[in-house]
């Protein structure tokens, strides 16, 4: 961004300025996540910067939180993060194979309605968060999956097809259908031309979609508050509670926790964006 | 030429034109078919849900069915004067089978909704009809309208009236601060209870001006990153990109640490003199906490539309506007910023529309005056137990996103959303 040297000076300034402004921009998205760690790190009860830690004393930092995460009897964390990771597995599957299937079927040039159909798919997306709560709530207790792993599942397979769908029918768009039927035209059946051509070739995508829906899932929290029961408790339900009733320094440790596992799940995307990028041919 | 079409067979004897037709079926069919799975789950679990939703809305079957007999009876009451003897019989006998099913109460409370001073005068009668003190012998009208005066007042037989029909609007104009007047007519509540307008007022306001914030800050650096060279921009795209991955809850969490009062958005004022030390401004649960919390969560939502717009941008047309005599301003302005508008709506639209139905992040920085209608629903689902309502509200509000879902399908096209 070295500017030209014939540049005026109140475009110099101006363009100052606007770097200025997009430094500050940066600033303000990416370090209100670095609050987190080094509290996390507290020795203390208090959620400040002690006099010991602006002085870089070694005393104050400490891994007493930590500790308290796994080993704190109070805290529910154990059972948390297994219920978290059971539902947004399967949900993450659920969401991937009915995604993937209708993604397929709406590329088709042959799809009927496709308009209101993708509209209607992508609607869990748009539809306010507290809407698809009650509604889902009221199906959930009238088939009786309330308060059960199941019920919560199948919510966020719900909420999670329509990043699945869109992720997809985005790898699609650039597809070279000629390829399946160069399967076709060499004697393979349709379910092995998808198996060994078409899935290799979108797989970057599903996998893509698959991790919007399990952040999606991951990070649920105003559905599942209606639908959990105390066995169901997930961590977003756990962080939910200690930050209404007492922020205390192990939901920190719980949150640096979970934005190391967001920075894997994002480079991993960045790495699939990359690689679907390069097999469909698209250099920039 | 159409005759010679026509006798194109194909090897089975068939007309080309039909096989051509009935592959396409097939294809159609075939298509259609691998839709149908999620197609279906989401219309049962989801699309019906909440158009249940709806019905329970109106609902109002409940007193419908627990008196029969008197809105049978009621039908041929004009409602200007006292019922006749017929309606008072009705309801002693549509009451009594109420009190041997223990539903009285139920009764009494949703009368006393449509009008105060039911439930006690229910009761009493509850007490009469319990120890059989009405002779049913003798008229029951001179028996009930002995119970208590207001057995006697004309007004509370036409609130009877009003809830025979068993749907109801009532729910929606009470999320309007409006209700059935006694005559009938939809009145607006006092001047000082009408909190529902206020919070719809106030979610729209935080969700234009959020909108604005996002547009005002992420305009910049979509820029500048679109500018960028590749390798400088993909590592600033790192910082969009992480807080956009990184759980709602934790980025509500360090808002909470920052903005309160000892925090560090508050030390660094003191340090540099803005405020005194004993005097720190309250930046969490209000508004402020609020419009801050939620710009910076929503802002990637702003800045993903607008740079895969603005990276189509081919760089050649500044330095062309710039060569024609244009200066730097006046190049963008008439160039630039003209070609960037799809993005802006789709990043617009889409701020907006979460914003509408943002819940977690208001309900924990917000405190009072920062809450939205998001969360008035969740506390009927929760505390009132009003579901009815919930419902109501929430479909209000659906109806207000589900315009904008439409106007940014019409301009931007849902199956344009770009994720990462």
């Amino acid at each position: 961004m070295a500017l030209p040297s014939y540049t005026e000076t109140r475009y110099r300034i101006w363009h100052y300025i606007y770097i200025a402004i997009c430094t500050f921009v940066f600033f303000f998205l990416i370090a209100p996540l670095f609050v987190i760690f080094p509290l996390s790190f507290n020795a203390e009860e208090f959620l400040v910067f002690s006099e010991g830690m602006k002085n870089l004393d070694p005393d104050a930092f400490s891994l007493r939180w930590y500790k308290d995460m796994v080993y704190g009897t109070k805290n529910p964390w154990g059972l948390a993060a297994k219920n978290s990771f059971i539902i947004a597995i399967f949900a993450t599957l659920g969401s991937i194979i009915l995604g993937t299937l209708a993604a397929l079927g709406l590329s088709s040039r042959h799809m009927p309605y496709k308009g209101i159909i993708m509209a209607t798919l992508i609607s869990p997306m748009i539809v306010p968060l507290i809407i698809s709560g009650v509604a889902i709530f009221f199906f959930m207790a009238k088939v009786g999956l309330a308060a059960t792993h199941t019920g919560i599942v199948l919510a966020h397979i719900i909420l999670g097809t329509p990043f699945v769908v869109i992720t997809v029918t985005a790898t699609l768009s650039g597809f070279d259908h000629s390829v399946t039927r160069a399967a076709a035209s060499l004697g393979s059946n349709p379910v092995n031309t998808f198996m060994k051509v078409t899935l290799p070739l979108i797989l970057p995508g599903v996998i893509s979609g698959g991790l919007f829906a399990f952040v999606t899932s991951f990070d649920e929290v105003v559905v599942v508050l209606f639908l959990a029961g105390l066995e169901n408790t997930t961590i977003p339900i756990q962080m939910w509670t200690g930050l209404r009733e007492q922020l205390s320094p192990t939901i920190l440790a719980v949150a640096t926790c979970l934005i190391i596992l967001s920075t894997l799940i994002l480079i991993s995307a960045e790495l699939l964006r990359r690689r679907s990028e390069r097999l469909r041919g698209i250099n920039r | 030429m159409s005759s010679e079409t026509k006798q194109i067979l194909t090897t089975d004897g068939i007309p080309l034109e039909v096989s051509l037709k009935k592959a396409e079926k097939k294809n159609k069919i075939k298509a259609f078919l691998l839709v149908a799975p999620l197609l279906l789950f989401l219309i049962i679990t989801y699309v019906f849900p909440i158009g249940e939703m709806f019905s329970r809305s109106i609902d109002d079957k409940m007193i419908t069915n627990m008196l029969p007999k008197t809105f049978k009876e009621m039908e041929k009451w004009d409602g200007q004067e006292l019922p006749p003897e017929e309606v008072f019989t009705a309801f002693y006998y549509d009451f009594k089978v109420l009190v041997e099913k223990q539903e009285h109460g139920k009764l009494g409370q949703r009368l006393n909704k449509e009008k105060n001073g039911f439930n006690s005068i229910t009761k009493k009668l509850f007490r009469q009809v319990k120890r059989k003190k009405i002779d049913e012998s003798t008229s029951i009208k001179e028996q009930i309208m002995k119970v208590h005066k207001r057995w006697r007042n004309v007004e509370y037989w036409q609130a009877i009236k009003r809830t025979a029909p068993p749907y109801t609007m009532s729910k929606y104009l009470k999320g309007m601060d409006m209700y059935y007047a006694a005559d009938g007519s939809i009145t607006q509540v006092e001047e000082d209870r009408r909190i529902h307008r206020i919070l719809w007022l106030r979610t729209l306001e935080i969700a234009f001006f959020v909108t604005l914030f996002c547009f005002l800050m992420g305009y910049p650096i979509a820029h500048l990153l679109a500018t960028l060279p590749m390798k400088y921009s993909n590592l600033l795209m790192i910082c969009v990109l992480l807080p956009f991955w990184t759980s709602l809850l934790v980025r509500t969490a360090s808002w909470m640490i920052l903005l309160q009062q000892q925090g560090v958005v508050n030390d660094f004022f003191v340090l540099i003199g803005l405020v005194a030390d004993d005097n720190r401004p309250e930046m969490m649960y209000n508004k402020v906490g609020t419009y801050v919390a939620m710009t910076q969560i929503l802002l990637p939502f702003m800045v993903l539309p607008l740079y895969s717009v603005m990276k189509t941008i081919s760089p050649s047309l500044m330095r062309a506007g710039k060569s024609l005599g244009g200066t730097p301003f006046v190049a963008f302005w008439k160039v630039y910023f003209p070609l960037t508008i799809p993005g802006i709506g789709a990043g617009c639209l889409l701020v907006f529309i979460l914003a509408i139905g943002y819940y977690i992040t208001p309900a924990l920085v917000g405190g009072a005056s920062g809450t939205l209608i998001s969360n008035q629903i969740a506390f009927h689902m929760k505390q009132t137990l009003d579901w009815s309502f919930a419902s109501a509200m929430g479909l209000m509000l659906l109806s207000g996103v589900l315009v904008i879902y439409w106007i940014y399908n019409k301009l931007v096209g849902v199956d344009n959303i770009k994720l990462g």
